[in-house]
């Protein structure tokens, strides 16, 4: 009987390729990427099919969570020190100069006015980990209106977008304080934060896209 | 296995002094590299976002303090109030009494059949959330305002009388 002859090779592959893809993925990912700024609460937002994109700048956020804490947050650390400085005089919080660079790098902030001072002395990590109460609202605005307020002066009349970012289980009540304090200061604008969602096939709006898309073509 | 011939392949001179002329391949191997690349791209994939958020936002004009400034003819309006547990309640007109149960799904089929049944100029839809009501309820009720393309809606306040009905209404049917 012949012997079988089982020729063993060995798999060579060369890797050259492999890695060559890997430190392109990799640089991409360096350079086209920031950072997810920590933020002290995740909030889920609900879904929707509106396709308008978020400001990038100029953007003051309320974010709302399932319990209806309110926290607030500006995108540009030169407006958040000015802001803080205007609250810190207005309110007479007293707050030193140090506080003031903590609020300029701190991502959002909830807290009580009267709680600010104690919340910025701490380092970044305990603010993330500590738990904060949230900026009171009621139906007339409570303190967030004067939050509002103070970014609206220091923007003294350039476009300030205002977002809204809250959690599907947030309740109304909460939402309807935010909305408040944005009429009390007679914001009647504003963004909500969503995430993406299919226009649902055969629906008017799908029509109405489909209908404006084609007119666009026929020009 | 995952290797990369280093070994020159000829055209090196021969330094001085050198007793051996050996050529041994270097063989260098890969793997590693290859792993902690892809564990570094994992790592950027999973901790940053990219520059441009791919949220999608909601526009909502919100009317000033009036919002019965445009009168709208009775005929022609169209209640949905917010509940519990996603429930929805809905009646046309003024009459509150008439007020009937349904759901998520089904509110798009209610609000084209009236936005069909009526003119244009009267159609209104009103959205009236509870205090039970979550932040999901309002932002897909305005979704399927978007989506069905109604132009007049706003979002009012609760009255007490309906406040009422509707608690009455799911004492009724054992809604905690």
């Amino acid at each position: 009987m012949p012997k079988l002859k089982t020729a063993r090779k060995s798999t060579w592959v060369d890797m050259t390729a492999f890695v060559d893809v890997a430190f392109l993925i990799l640089s991409f990912f360096m350079l086209a990427t920031k950072f997810k700024p920590e933020e002290p609460v995740e909030v889920t937002t609900p879904s929707s099919v509106s396709s308008k994109g978020i400001p990038e700048k100029d953007a003051l956020m309320v974010t709302i969570d399932k319990e209806g804490r309110v926290f607030v947050q500006v995108d540009n650390p030169d407006m958040r020190e000015k802001i803080i400085s205007n609250m810190s005089e207005t309110w007479n919080l007293g707050l030193t100069q140090q506080q003031i660079n903590a609020f300029r790098n701190a991502p959002s902030v909830g807290v009580p006015r009267n709680q600010l001072a104690q919340l910025l002395s701490m380092s970044p990590e305990q603010m993330l980990k500590v738990r904060q109460p949230g900026i009171p609202v009621d139906s007339t605005g409570g303190e967030l209106a004067f939050w509002i307020r103070d970014a609206l002066s220091v923007y003294a009349g350039r476009k300030l977008n205002l977002l809204i970012k809250a959690d599907n289980d947030s309740k109304y009540p909460a939402f309807k304080g935010v909305i408040g304090a944005f009429k009390a200061n007679d914001q009647n604008k504003f963004l909500l934060v969503t995430s993406a969602e299919d226009v649902p096939a055969g629906s008017e709006l799908d029509l109405k896209n489909a209908r404006e898309a084609a007119a666009a073509r026929g020009k | 296995m995952a290797d990369m011939d280093v070994s020159d392949k000829g055209g090196h001179k021969k330094g001085p002094g050198v007793k051996k002329s050996k050529k041994k391949p270097a063989r260098v191997d890969l793997t590693a590299m290859v792993d902690l690349g892809f564990l570094l791209i994992t790592f950027f994939i999973f901790t940053t976002t990219m520059a441009q958020p791919m949220a999608m936002d909601l526009f909502m004009p919100k009317d000033s303090t009036e919002p019965n400034q445009t009168k709208i003819k009775e005929s022609g309006a169209f209640i949905v109030i917010l509940g519990k547990d996603d429930k929805i309640y809905y009646y046309e007109g003024m009459d509150a009494l008439q007020m009937k149960p349904t759901t998520y799904e089904d509110i798009r089929g209610l609000i084209l059949d009236k936005k069909r049944r009526t003119k244009a100029d009267d159609f209104m839809v009103i959205i009236k959330p509870t205090a039970d009501a979550t932040y999901r309820n309002t932002v897909d009720m305005l979704d399927e305002m978007k989506i069905n393309v109604v132009e007049r809606y706003a979002m009012v306040d609760i009255s007490p009388v309906e406040l009422d009905l509707v608690q009455k209404t799911e004492a009724a049917n054992g809604v905690q």
